[in-house]
């Protein structure tokens, strides 16, 4: 029983994204990075990093995309570039979701002083510039890593997701439902976890989806100046290295053009995926079917 | 009036949460960015400018935390910030301010023109849900939204600058020109920002058409707007004075708050093309392992943006009666 309640809202997101063109789309760019990032051997076998061309040459057959300053085979750093965005992505993602989840629906529920405590401290964190922060702490803790980018990220992502979150458990608490497992004497865990969050499953996937949107960009802007690992594959640290070559001036404009693609290939597909969830979560937003327009509105 | 007083309450504490960062974080970390930093500064800074330093970071000082805390909160307040490593005789808040104008106006001017775009093409994409408008420019904006600020600003130097030499390759000014208000420096200033400026535009309207369209169309099944309908008022009526002000106003709240994203997204793209912003500075700073510099120039960009964000506090209690009555 409990086994199917928890399945059906999954089944409703698989259904949502056939049913909708944009998620479809947004499912199949997601799905190209994921092949890229699963397998990069197979696409473009070798060390990506190997100084073993002829540096600064155009496209060709041997070099799809041409090669960097160095002789490195820009298509093969691409290629195994998305492994590292991806997984920064998606790990970030989910713990600053887990993070605003863990705070806005604690708020939510408790009300009270731990409501007004944490709903100012996620207005503090909404209000003070991320990326202006990103940069004081990654530049104090650096040659930190993946680690430290994905803290950063966490650290500076949660408070937006924490506030919608909230605002969902606050519409959901008088509902009857809720009311009925209060009455029932169920604890305020099991209230929070069997009866809430099963309930803003859509909203969840949402923000997961925002989240790791921000993560991308963000980690790119961290790479791109070199405030990460510059010595990772990732679409960032292509960058890095292509505009400290100048390479947009220098005649390989396709070592900055591909990793940028890339990037806005990953967070173009999470963000058509959370602009059809959105549609998803919030009915009214639904493109217009046939049955309203026979009601005449 | 008790809104308003709210607000200003969450400036102070939000201003002390952004100094306090800026206290703590150099103490956090593992390793010790300061005590490398004093050690390039000694024998260069005398007196009060030192004293300042030592507050901030916490070296050579045989001071309590506590102590050091209130002196740094003490020091930040009346603006005593040390000295640049970068631009090293001069004072932390000089450069600052020298780079201030050029972000406010570059970011004020995109953020207003972003904001009613935005606005716009939303509104209408409500308005005509479903239709050819609709069903292009907010995808295609939304789309273009995730993709990096900067990356695009690359693209632009690329096509217009490299390519076609329509515009300047980067920085605020042709180098070598003086500054002054007469006509030809403002143009040329103009012709400078027009890349960054279009670049952080075209990235950033997305989210506003995101919320407005959504907004709009929940307002656009009120009764109220039905009632406007049912009297036979004109569309454009309907569209901006009924559904569009109503549908305006959850906006405007997060105005303010975009401001922080927009100046996120200008950090980066001051940096491509050189900009002497803040953004380009702060990075400046970075690079030169000038941790005074940078940690001023994050705490303006903080006050610039809750000073942002109170105005528009203002604004909304002016045309929106309800955050007046408090409820």
């Amino acid at each position: 029983m409990s086994v199917r309640v928890r399945l059906q809202p999954l089944r409703r997101l698989g259904g949502a994204i056939l049913s909708s063109r944009k998620a479809l789309a947004g499912a199949c760019l997601l799905g190209l990075c994921v092949i890229m990032a699963l397998v990069p051997g197979l696409i473009a076998p070798g060390d990506p990093n190997a100084e073993i061309y002829q540096p600064g040459l155009g496209p060709s057959w041997a070099n799809l995309l041409g090669t960097t300053s160095y002789g490195q085979d820009i298509f093969a750093q691409f290629v195994w570039g998305a492994r590292s965005s991806l997984v920064l992505a998606v790990v970030a993602g989910l713990i600053s979701t887990i993070l605003s989840a863990l705070i806005g629906v604690t708020a939510g529920y408790l009300g009270g002083i731990a409501d007004g405590f944490l709903s100012l401290m996620t207005d503090v964190f909404l209000v003070i510039p991320a990326f202006p922060l990103v940069v004081v702490i990654a530049a104090y803790s650096k040659n930190g890593g993946n680690a430290i980018i994905i803290a950063v990220l966490v650290i500076t992502g949660w408070s937006f997701g924490a506030r919608q979150l909230r605002a969902q458990v606050l519409s959901l608490r008088h509902r009857e439902f809720l009311v009925a497992a209060r009455l029932r004497g169920e604890r305020s865990w099991r209230i929070v976890v069997s009866e809430i969050l099963p309930n803003m499953t859509s909203l969840l996937v949402a923000n997961f989806l925002g989240a790791s949107v921000y993560a991308i960009l963000t980690a790119a802007g961290l790479q791109f100046i070199g405030l990460g690992d510059i010595n990772t594959d990732s679409w960032g640290t292509m960058l890095y290295w292509a505009q400290n070559n100048e390479a947009l001036q220098a005649g390989s404009p396709l070592w900055a053009i591909a990793p940028g693609l890339g990037i806005a290939t990953l967070g173009g597909a999470f963000a058509l995926l959370n602009y059809a969830f959105d549609e998803i979560s919030n009915p009214v937003l639904r493109p217009v079917r046939r049955k309203r327009v026979r009601s005449g509105s | 009036m008790r809104y308003i007083l709210r607000r200003v309450g969450f400036f102070i504490v939000t201003l002390w949460a952004a100094m306090t960062v800026n206290f703590f974080l150099p103490r956090l970390m593992p390793g010790d960015p300061a005590i490398a930093m004093m050690a390039r500064f000694h024998g260069r800074l005398s007196g009060q400018a030192l004293q300042a330093m030592e507050a901030a970071f916490g070296v050579n000082t045989k001071a309590s935390l506590l102590d050091q805390y209130v002196t740094y909160l003490g020091n930040s307040l009346t603006g005593n910030f040390g000295r640049s490593l970068t631009f090293f005789p001069e004072q932390v808040s000089t450069v600052v301010f020298g780079a201030l104008p050029w972000t406010l106006c570059l970011v004020g001017v995109t953020t207003v023109i972003a904001f009613l775009l935005g606005t716009l093409i939303g509104m209408m994409g409500a308005w005509g849900r479903g239709g050819w408008f609709d069903s292009i420019l907010p995808p295609v904006f939304i789309v273009l939204s995730a993709f990096p600020y900067f990356w695009i600003a690359m693209v632009a130097i690329l096509v217009f600058s490299v390519t076609l030499g329509w515009l300047p390759l980067g920085f605020g000014y042709t180098n070598g020109s003086t500054a002054a208000f007469n006509w030809h420096f403002l143009g040329d200033v103009l012709k400078h920002a027009i890349l960054p400026g279009i670049t952080i535009v075209i990235t950033s309207i997305g989210g506003w058409i995101l919320t407005m369209r959504n907004n709009m169309i929940m307002t656009m099944a009120e009764d109220y707007v039905r009632m406007a309908r049912a009297k036979g008022l004109s569309p454009a009526r309907i569209m901006f004075d009924y559904a569009g002000r109503n549908a305006i106003l959850p906006n405007l709240s997060g105005f303010g708050m975009s401001l922080g994203f927009v100046v996120s997204g200008a950090i980066l793209v001051e940096y491509v093309f050189s900009y002497p912003g803040v953004g380009y500075m702060m990075l400046q700073a970075v690079l030169n392992e000038d941790y005074p510099l940078m940690q001023t120039l994050f705490l303006f960009i903080t006050v610039a943006v809750l000073v942002a964000v109170l105005v528009v506090d203002g604004v909304t209690v002016l045309l929106d009666p309800r955050t007046r009555t408090g409820s």
